[in-house]
């Protein structure tokens, strides 16, 4: 069908999306890899030299870089722990008939317009203000001591608050496969005598599993690089607690202008993420032969 | 046979429901609210949650310092001038990848999604030292550039699957009767295309408006669009939760509306189309 004409046309309309896309991706990370095997140091202009793997050594055996990477993987476990436990049981909740149904939907997914700079200052703010704060006067309310969230939880305040951006995604996706699932198989279920509870086990489970895999990796690919929620809250600090592997790589390279240092600290970023990517692409894939 | 719903399983359901949208909407609400405090109340104990002297104080004040109309205007710019170049950008290669597929389309795709996954900040050194180098530090041209980049294959993807559910035959039809490529593009393709373009135009320019990584990273004063400007507020100043509220209402109220509009694309364009 395709004759060869329009296969001429055809690559011809791919080329400035695909040439560009190209010269985005590959010029960027060449450079990344290049400057990863220099010493290179924006206040020392002109001592560029090459040496070899010792960015990667000093980055890799930096302590920093074990707090950092322990608080990326605490950043995106947690988040995802809240995120896909939450989703579902919020799906199921969304998944029953009952009045207002649309707007509840509404306000569910809400938080993930918001954007980070605002949702990260509000909570920090707003709610989680050890004296002024919402949660602090609830909690004087049933005569506890208000919990100075960034200082005594720092991390767990930022997962909570990146969690709460994440939420609706996880549920809108989970309820979107819910919605897809067969009414019959589920009367039959309960025809043979199966309780809500193994019903939801061995078929709602199940069927959803596929989505629930998207929602981890799509969501780790984005939680792998949180930046603005620790930027306006924390600073990455007290200390380092907060710091993960992007914004320690941030730190490094616009606040110390060590680019040999932050590239070596880039390309184990891209390392680290590839990983989750060739899970992810290869599932998006299968779904593309169907 | 749907199934009987009885009124009281209908009932809790609205009670739960209604409550747990309540609280995950809160933040939100609360901000709204606050926005109409004077900084005083704003930070009352116990809070005030209706019953205050609505002002509208913090919107003058926040509207006529700090530039703000500016950074409004980079938002819309960054934002809207990104998704209609990206648009202009993967129209094309969609509509020759839905419909004249080849061995190789499959991988095309493929691997445009995977540059998705690439850490931005993975890139960020290099990226600075060219916008040094080149003078786009802080400029909207280099945003606009960088974001059209970043979302590009969110939007070639998007589109790839709106234009695969557009019956092939429709189009060999047209060509059999005369048109042109061109014709084809504009008096076939579009009119049936247009749904799909604009729901992923609205679900970019959500992205867009919301990025904050690049837009803190390669900005300042100049082309600081709102997720910026509003991170100005970390400093000191996030002590004026009135002004605070009043700024970040401002911010996200447009972009939570259309986002509304957009809810059911928001499935598909996130999951790249793997659950629709």
């Amino acid at each position: 069908m395709a004759t060869l004409q329009t296969r001429a046309t055809a690559r011809f309309m791919m080329s400035p999306a695909v040439i560009l896309l190209f010269l985005w991706m590959i010029v960027p990370l060449v450079m990344t890899l290049y400057f990863s095997f220099l010493r290179y140091n924006l206040l020392m202009p002109g001592t560029e030299e090459f040496i070899g793997f010792l960015n990667y050594q000093y980055f890799l055996t930096d302590p920093a870089f074990f707090t950092a990477l322990g608080n990326t993987l605490m950043l995106v476990g947690g988040t995802l722990l809240i995120t896909v436990i939450g989703g579902i049981l919020l799906a199921l909740v969304l998944d029953q008939p009952f009045f207002g149904q649309g707007i509840v939907r509404l306000l569910v997914i809400a938080p993930f317009f918001v954007m980070p700079t605002v949702s990260a200052l509000v909570w920090k703010n707003m709610l989680m203000h050890p004296v002024n704060g919402l949660f602090a006067w609830i909690a004087r309310s049933f005569g506890f001591q208000p919990i100075d969230w960034f200082a005594e939880l720092p991390l767990f305040s930022i997962v909570l608050i990146v969690a709460w951006q994440w939420l609706p995604f996880a549920t809108l996706i989970l309820l979107t496969a819910l919605q897809s699932l067969d009414g019959e198989q589920i009367e039959a279920a309960e025809m043979d005598g199966a309780g809500a509870i193994s019903r939801f086990i061995y078929l709602v489970l199940p069927h959803m599993s596929r989505a629930i895999t998207v929602v981890i990796l799509i969501q780790t690919i984005f939680l792998l690089s949180v930046f603005a929620e620790i930027l306006v809250t924390t600073n990455g600090g007290p200390g380092i607690q907060t710091t993960n592997i992007t914004y320690l790589i941030y730190m490094q390279a616009l606040l110390q202008f060590d680019v040999g240092g932050a590239s070596a600290g880039g390309i184990v970023a891209v390392i680290l993420a590839n990983i989750v990517a060739f899970f992810l692409i290869r599932l998006i894939g299968k779904n593309l032969e169907r | 046979m749907a199934r009987a719903v009885t009124t009281r399983h209908k009932l809790t359901f609205t009670i739960l429901g209604w409550t747990i949208g309540f609280l995950i909407f809160f933040p939100i609400l609360w901000t709204f609210l606050t926005s109409f405090k004077t900084e005083g109340t704003a930070v009352a104990t116990p809070p005030q949650f209706l019953f205050f002297d609505w002002t509208l104080e913090n919107y003058h004040e926040v509207q006529s310092r700090s530039n703000y109309m500016k950074h409004v205007t980079n938002s819309v710019v960054i934002s809207v001038g990104s998704t209609l170049i990206g648009l202009a950008l993967a129209i094309p290669a969609a509509w020759a990848m839905a419909f004249s597929p080849t061995k190789r389309t499959k991988d095309v795709l493929m691997w445009m999604l995977s540059t998705k996954m690439m850490p931005p900040v993975g890139v960020l050194v290099p990226l600075y030292l060219i916008f040094r180098d080149w003078g786009l530090l802080d400029t909207r041209l280099g945003l606009v550039a960088v974001l059209t980049m970043i979302n590009l294959p969110i939007i070639v993807w998007m589109l790839y699957t709106y234009f695969k559910e557009i019956p092939g035959e429709i189009l060999e039809a047209a060509r059999m009767d005369g048109a042109s490529l061109m014709k084809e593009i504009v008096y076939v393709l579009t009119p049936m295309a247009v749904p799909g373009i604009a729901s992923t135009m609205l679900l970019n320019i959500i992205l867009a408006w919301n990025e904050a990584f690049w837009t803190l990273n390669l900005s300042a004063a100049n082309a600081a669009p709102l997720t910026a400007f509003i991170a100005s507020y970390s400093s000191p100043e996030g002590l004026f939760w009135a002004k605070l509220s009043a700024a970040s209402t401002m911010a996200i109220a447009p972009i939570l509306i259309m986002g509304w509009f957009s809810q059911k694309q928001l499935v598909r364009g996130l999951t790249f189309g793997a659950v629709k």
